[in-house]
């Protein structure tokens, strides 16, 4: 079951975004616009520039050219920040928890933080003061079991499904109105993806947009309302899954040959 | 031992909670099990004046602490918030002719010069280090190894401040007790006060970004800020420190800003643990005192000081503070089955 994302305007626009590193052109004029409230995955082969869309719109690269509209505000160049305090968060595609504390301890850096101070964090736990208790909250609400040990342990005797959650849960406690999820699903197993889709449908019910980036295309376009591919730094194609799936020259940046009957199939 | 009837059993068995460094304590047999290794350390701290012979020995505390001061800047700026920092001698330089230039040019005693110079010394040397925060590890370490020559070569070069005299006739202390108590009190209340901020919401904050400083700023948080904030906490220890040289020698000059003022503490660390806090402080404790009862071997000592670090690093490279907690830890009692 697809959330049927609200008609409102964009929240997020990306215009023209372009970025060489030296003579590596990652990013060509890439254009593109996010409504609020929906679902907006980005695929594209390995080195295709998903990752470095994600940097530039979240502030850790600034952009050779193009401009970066977050709530119609010119955000290109900021520093990453000031962009995560308005709102627009990110994870990272390889883990970034603090390895030397607990769980629960990651999460108390984000409920630190101005916005979060500000807006009291996700549902306003932040404002009850006690950060530790509410971390724990916020790891619950995610897949973290309360009553055991996990959230207790050093973050980094952890499997990589619970640091993927973390990572989302450090997204969560600023508050966000834009998550971008940097390949979330990769490097986890059928079980714990068929979990985490549901958590990121009920993140879309409470309002919040979410840009995702993924290889695993069948869970994305479960989720998905809208999809774009990119392939070596352009745009190829954009639309509703089913008409990207349907789409011949997304079958050949993926595979090389139009042949392929399914792109799913494979997936 | 009657195994039928009794086991062995750790004492802290019981109330230890599942989180580290949580305890649940019910009597005060349990509340002695963690007061009474702090206690024994406070009241040996502030009995050493008594118990030392002598002035010469009496002056050797007051140094101990000063390099303590030192040790426990370095030992928090290292592992809690991820700059190695050598500018352990530009601190106390920094301190030294603060304090120096308040007393002997406009006259403010030393009851106001010792304040004033940790936090106008502070503020100082974080203006100055602000530019060099971006670098991490090594990289910082090779700035803050810079600023104290630097500083010793504008005052001689510029022949301000007395040039290579130094500031002479500076205000002393009324008497060695007041000095001693000073400089103890100093390194009781930053010890103690570093062991709360680092357990501290914010201190988290300092760990993070010791752990992934992406992430910091991926949740909202300037990060230059915050490194601002702890560079100026190690850096007003320093001064502190600073302060107290110059007013316990009457005197502030160019070999303030020495550099075993920057090296002495490292070593410190590796001897007492590092990441402890309290080690930097023990391993101070045995390596000044040391340098000291060398003296009569003349240029030797330096091997035997050297022979002495390089024992501890092979035998006992967790630190003294690490090995003695484990080991405290792991007491145990016999109790009826």
């Amino acid at each position: 079951m697809k959330n049927q994302a609200k008609k409102k305007g964009p929240i997020l626009r990306v215009e023209g975004l372009t970025k060489h590193f030296g003579g590596v052109t990652a990013l060509k004029d890439v254009s593109f616009e996010v409504g609020e409230g929906e679902i907006l995955g980005i695929i594209g082969p390995n080195g295709s520039g998903k990752t470095t869309i994600v940097n530039n719109i979240s502030g850790f690269i600034k952009p050779s050219s193009g401009k970066v509209y977050y709530k119609g505000k010119d955000i290109t160049g900021k520093k990453p920040h000031k962009i995560a305090d308005m709102g627009l968060t990110r994870t990272f595609q390889v883990m970034r928890p603090y390895y030397s504390l607990p769980a629960y301890k990651n999460l108390v850096i984000p409920l630190f933080s101005p916005r979060a101070r500000r807006t009291g964090g996700w549902r306003g736990g932040g404002r009850l003061g006690d950060r530790h208790t509410v971390s724990i909250d916020i790891l619950e609400e995610i897949g973290f079991e309360r009553d055991s040990y996990i959230p207790f342990k050093t973050t980094s005797t952890l499997p990589t499904g619970y640091l993927k959650r973390l990572e989302l849960a450090r997204c969560l406690s600023l508050k966000p109105e834009i998550i971008i999820c940097d390949e979330v699903f990769s490097g986890l197993s059928m079980s714990e993806i068929s979990s985490m889709v549901p958590l990121i449908e009920r993140l879309q019910m409470e309002g919040i947009t979410i840009v995702m980036i993924e290889h695993r295309l069948r869970e994305l376009f479960r989720v998905a309302n809208r999809v774009m591919v990119l392939n070596f730094g352009e745009k190829l194609v954009e639309g509703s899954p089913d008409e990207v799936m349907a789409d011949p020259q997304v079958k050949v940046a993926y595979f090389g040959s139009e042949e392929v009957e399914e792109v799913m199939t494979y997936a | 031992m009657d195994t039928a009837h009794s086991r062995k059993e750790r004492i802290d068995r019981g109330i230890k909670v599942r989180s580290d460094g949580i305890y649940a304590l019910m009597s005060f047999r349990e509340l002695s099990y963690l007061t009474l290794p702090r206690l024994i350390f406070i009241v040996g701290m502030l009995s050493l004046p008594l118990l030392m012979p002598g002035m010469y020995w009496q002056r050797v505390i007051s140094i101990v602490c000063i390099y303590s001061l030192l040790a426990l800047s370095f030992d928090f700026l290292a592992h809690n918030v991820g700059l190695v920092s050598l500018g352990g001698a530009f601190f106390i330089g920094v301190g030294g002719y603060t304090a120096g230039i308040l007393n002997s040019y406009f006259g403010i005693p030393p009851i106001l010069t010792i304040p004033l110079a940790t936090i106008i010394g502070g503020v100082f040397c974080t203006v100055l280090l602000l530019p060099c925060l971006p670098l991490k590890g090594v990289y910082f370490a090779i700035i803050t190894l810079m600023y104290p020559l630097f500083m010793a070569r504008i005052i001689e070069a510029f022949d301000i401040f007395g040039g290579t005299d130094g500031l002479i006739g500076i205000d002393s202390f009324s008497n060695s007790w007041v000095e001693q108590y000073i400089v103890i009190g100093a390194v009781l209340l930053s010890l103690f006060g570093l062991r709360r901020l680092v357990n501290m919401d914010l201190g988290l904050i300092f760990t993070a970004i010791m752990d992934n400083d992406q992430a910091v700023k991926a949740s909202g948080i300037n990060i230059t800020h915050y490194k601002a904030l702890a560079v100026f906490i190690a850096s007003a220890m320093g001064c502190l420190g600073g302060a107290c040289i110059t007013h316990i020698y009457m005197w502030s000059g160019i070999s303030q800003f020495a550099l075993d003022f920057s090296i002495l503490p490292i070593a410190a660390t590796v001897i007492g643990g590092s990441g402890t806090l309290i080690g930097p402080v023990l391993g101070c404790l045995i390596l000044v005192p040391v340098s000291e009862l060398l003296r009569d071997f003349g240029t030797l000592r330096i091997v035997f000081y050297a022979v002495i670090l390089v024992g501890f690093i092979l035998f006992r490279s967790e630190g003294i503070m690490d090995f003695g907690q484990r080991k405290y830890e792991q007491f145990e009692r016999q109790t009826k089955i």
